[in-house]
């Protein structure tokens, strides 16, 4: 039927719906990329939003669900919550102070695992017939169980072992991020935190709300030559052909370094000057690598940046490019004013033992229904490479060093093998000092970080030391 | 009991929800191939049981006997507004008119669960509009003086544009309303109108220019009012419909690229433009300011999960303005992330419908219209839903016949009753060239010498 002159209609009318078919396939894909990406929110962005301690929205489950346990990793409860006859709700932590920081509070705003896992412990993945049950007698569910990657047995080594001194402790895992104990002193009682609460937060000398482990922000004294170190292997490419005179002290442009003690420790090459902590070596080859060498490599080992956690404390390296001599040689040597939260020293450190990748960190292993079923795990996630397998091996080699003829030595025939690097970080005029110790143990296959930090506890071998070695034998012997 | 209830509602939401999303899809997929059988009759039971649901979860949890009223209000009106199309329209599209019913219930859900009062606003407007909408397409019909207009819907606009910006008080940070009307949301219509007028017939550079000067001053206008996401939506309208009628990839890169250029311009000069880009760079460091609402709405989304938390187990109200620029975020939270993807999906069906219409239209002027309003409600539904979620910076529009407003709901139901109108006019349009034919036919079977067997026979009728 068609004839000539409809065919010539009917090629142009598709001509001229060519350019509506590509609007309509233009808002089709439009379409799709926002449906898609909703797809994407859910599955890999949703969660970050759901903890985040500014959604308010996870208090309202409350009203449904009975706040699930917080437990260790070897099975002891750290936080549950008491349901009484008359329906009322207690919040009890049967350690008291001893996980204060890192379990947190629940009253009076929420700290630690209690804000961090506040989505998982409101969230019931109870029996869907017990839900059902529940529902019709008017109960509440019971939320989920968090599973910490916390070592009830260390984690009881290091609250006591730091005593009365103020201070932190921190240990975890260089192969898989996972914490294994974290204290801060002076500590508090979780279970009496509403009676106590304006006392707690108008406290300034104590502050004993604050996580020093994580939060604190202290000179990193001698700790800090593991990054000069390190920017003089990147600028030297090896520490080898390295030998300095060590007359006790240094003095450029007016500025006097001294080592501890007034101690001149004589000829020494890169191993020696860094186990015997040398201040007069290290405050001279900072001069020589200069400001903006060393701001470079603290920067790479994330100095002024995020942390992996956002509750982290960033460190802050203020130096710049234009600091005068003095100031680069007592940088160099981690005072200067260079602050580091304890955390990142053992993150540093874990990097090292890990031949340069640092592992996320993390304090939660697992989320169990409350009938024990596993809902969510946690599974060991690189963060970053901090530096090269080379880098880390090589600074191993000076960690080594340090256990085994230098201010480390406390650690040495202990059963064990272990690397680290002490510290006393100056604080005041009058010469008082933190007492740092950052290592790790077994060097054939790095097992346990562990940083310690003792504040006004003097060098680094008199108190630090020695906690780290009784975390250490309790890690290995119980 | 009553949590139960809501429980076990809000998978069933879920279920019909993707039943009719799947049959909706079909639908489209069956118009587009030319199928003129289909029935609606699915559409409907499925839509009547998505209400019925969500109300008696509604009156359940909130007690009040308001949800009542308003589900019988809502059930009234569709019927009548079906019933009337049916005897008033035979030939009109029923998918269009039920996915307009399917868009003003879950509305409707929405804010009677946020805002009664809202809700019944909201209804009312809807009751007035459809019915007064009822005598459009006979009117679209009639008025063929229409494509004549052209300076008076160039004028209009610009003119009332100016108005707003001239006299309106700022609220959210922008000039938007004059004695509570939106303008801007009537001259989308008329601009859509101006475009086609303007470019219907032959297109020569003169008409380009003219289009482009108009459209510069409306869009224009609007930046300065600060309203960002109608500016953002008339350029697009203009770029589309100059493409279309041109065929000219040449002044789609033009358009395309004075657009950015003009895009990065605006982010240095307006103070507002560069706060909604840092709100979506990274949203929680400026949480305290500009990046509080896009965080609530994540915090919404990212909580109500994909089954989402049920009707009034959410917290959707600490959202500001969450009737409504962010209502999406509120059927995310309670309604579940799967039936906002059903939504989407939904709104991607109502445009191929509205293109699926304009590719049927003959008449050049009726065709760029159909096109025009397809773009506008695609544009709109793309800049609300991807603000929501943090995919592009909010724009700060809304979600047409789902968010609170009642400018927006009148020009959008005009709207479509326009589209209504040039799809019964299609039908017009075929039988008039059936006449034709056969006149002309008439007229070469009179001669008397010059024979031919033919068989003229009725054309298809759709």
């Amino acid at each position: 039927m068609p004839a000539p002159d409809t065919a010539g209609e009917g090629v142009r009318r598709r001509n001229r719906n060519r350019e509506y078919t590509l609007v309509t396939a233009f808002f089709v894909l439009l379409f799709c990329s926002l449906a898609g990406y909703l797809v994407y929110f859910t599955v890999f962005r949703s969660e970050d939003f759901i903890n985040s301690p500014y959604n308010t929205r996870q208090d309202t489950f409350a009203d449904r669900v009975v706040r699930g346990s917080i437990v260790s990793s070897d099975g002891e409860t750290l936080a549950y919550t008491q349901v009484y006859e008359d329906g009322s709700e207690e919040r009890i932590y049967p350690y008291g102070g001893m996980y204060a920081h890192v379990v947190g509070y629940d009253s009076n705003g929420k700290s630690g695992l209690e804000s961090e896992a506040n989505f998982h412990l409101l969230s019931s993945h109870d029996f869907f017939l017990n839900q059902i049950r529940n529902e019709v007698k008017g109960l509440k569910n019971q939320g989920d169980t968090v599973v910490t990657s916390l070592n009830a047995n260390l984690q009881a080594t290091a609250y006591y072992a730091l005593g009365d001194h103020r201070g932190a402790i921190m240990a975890l895992e260089p192969k898989t991020g996972r914490i294994l104990a974290m204290v801060s002193k002076p500590d508090f009682d979780p279970n009496t935190i509403s009676q106590n609460w304006e006392y707690l937060i108008h406290d300034e000398n104590d502050s004993s709300l604050l996580n020093r482990a994580t939060n604190g922000a202290y000179p990193p004294g001698s700790v800090f030559k593991i990054v000069t170190a390190l920017d003089y292997l990147r600028s030297r490419g090896s520490f080898e052909g390295y030998s300095y005179d060590c007359g006790g002290e240094i003095t450029v442009d007016e500025h006097t370094i001294h080592c501890f003690g007034y101690y001149a420790h004589g000829e020494e090459d890169f191993y020696r000057a860094f186990a015997n902590s040398c201040n007069c070596a290290f405050a001279r080859i900072g001069l020589d690598l200069g400001a903006g060498s060393l701001r470079k490599t603290a920067e790479d080992l994330l100095f002024n940046g995020k942390l992996p956690l956002s509750a982290y404390k960033t460190s802050t390296f203020p130096l710049t490019t234009d600091a005068a001599a003095g100031l680069i040689m007592q940088t160099a040597i981690g005072q200067g004013d260079t602050l580091v939260s304890p955390a990142h020293m053992a993150l540093l450190v874990s990097a090292i033992a890990n031949d340069g990748i640092l592992m996320k960190p993390t304090l939660i292993d697992e989320i169990r229904s409350s009938q024990g079923e596993p809902v969510k795990q946690t599974r060991p996630v690189e963060y970053a490479p901090l530096m090269s397998a080379g880098e880390a091996q090589a600074l191993q080699g000076l960690m080594e060093q340090v256990v085994t003829a230098g201010t480390g030595m406390a650690l040495n025939g202990r059963g064990y093998t272990a690397a680290g690097k002490t510290g006393s970080a100056e604080y005041n005029e009058e010469g008082d000092s933190h007492s740092w110790f950052v290592g790790y143990s077994n060097i054939e296959d790095p097992e346990l970080v562990v940083c310690v930090i003792v504040e006004g506890g003097g060098a680094g071998s008199e108190s630090a030391v020695p906690l780290a070695a009784s975390l250490f034998d309790a890690y290995y012997y119980g | 009991m009553v949590n139960l209830i809501v429980e076990l509602s809000k998978f069933t939401l879920l279920t019909l929800m993707v039943c009719y999303t799947l049959h909706c899809l079909y639908l489209v997929h069956a118009q587009a191939q030319g199928d003129t059988e289909i029935s609606t009759a699915l559409e409907c039971l499925l839509l009547f049981a998505i209400d019925t649901v969500a109300f008696i979860v509604l009156y359940l949890k909130s007690g009040d006997r308001m949800v009542v009223f308003l589900y019988l209000g809502m059930m009234a009106l569709f019927t009548v507004i079906m019933v009337l199309y049916h005897l008033l329209y035979p030939f009109s599209s029923r998918l269009l008119l039920n996915n307009t019913c399917c868009f003003l219930s879950i509305g409707l859900i929405m804010l009677a669960r946020l805002d009664m009062e809202a809700a019944w606003k909201q209804f009312l407007i809807a009751v007035g509009t459809c019915l007064l909408c009822l005598a459009v397409p006979v009117m679209i019909r009639r008025m063929r003086f229409l494509k004549k207009l052209t300076w008076i819907y160039g004028g209009a606009g610009v003119v009332l544009l100016a108005a707003v910006f001239a006299l309106a008080r700022t609220s959210y940070g922008a000039k938007l309303s004059l004695m509570g009307v939106q303008p801007s949301e009537a001259i989308k219509i008329t601009f859509v109108f101006f475009m086609a007028s303007l470019l219907w017939r032959r297109v020569t550079m003169k008409k380009v220019l003219i289009a482009t000067g108009v459209a510069a001053l409306h869009v224009g206008i609007l930046v300065l009012s600060r309203d960002l996401g109608s500016a953002l939506i008339y350029f697009i309208v203009y770029l589309v419909m100059i493409y279309t009628s041109t065929r000219k990839v040449l002044y789609l890169g033009a358009g395309i690229g004075g657009g950015a250029v003009a895009s990065v311009a605006a982010y240095h000069i307006f103070g507002h433009v560069q706060e909604r880009i840092s709100a979506w760079r990274d949203p929680m460091a400026v949480y305290e300011n500009e990046g509080y609402q896009i965080v609530q709405s994540l915090f919404a989304i990212g909580t109500g999960g994909w089954f989402g938390m049920g009707l009034y187990q959410g917290s959707p109200q600490i959202i500001p303005i969450v009737k409504n620029d962010f209502i999406f975020s509120a059927i995310c939270e309670e309604l579940g992330v799967i039936f906002a993807i059903c939504l989407i999906l939904l709104c991607l069906c109502f445009f191929m419908m509205i293109l699926n219409i304009a590719l049927e239209i003959r008449s050049p002027f009726y065709k760029l219209i159909a096109l025009g309003i397809g773009t506008l409600y695609a544009t709109q539904v793309f800049l609300t839903i991807g603000g929501a979620m943090k995919f592009i910076p909010l724009t700060g529009v809304t979600l047409p016949l789902v968010s609170y407003g009642g400018s927006s709901l009148v020009s959008t139901l005009l709207m479509l009753s326009i589209i209504q109108g040039l799809y019964i006019f299609r039908e017009d349009e075929d039988e008039e060239i059936e006449r034709l034919r056969r006149e002309a036919l008439s007229a070469k079977n009179a001669r008397p010498f010059f024979k031919r067997k033919t068989d003229a026979g009725p054309r298809y009728r759709r």
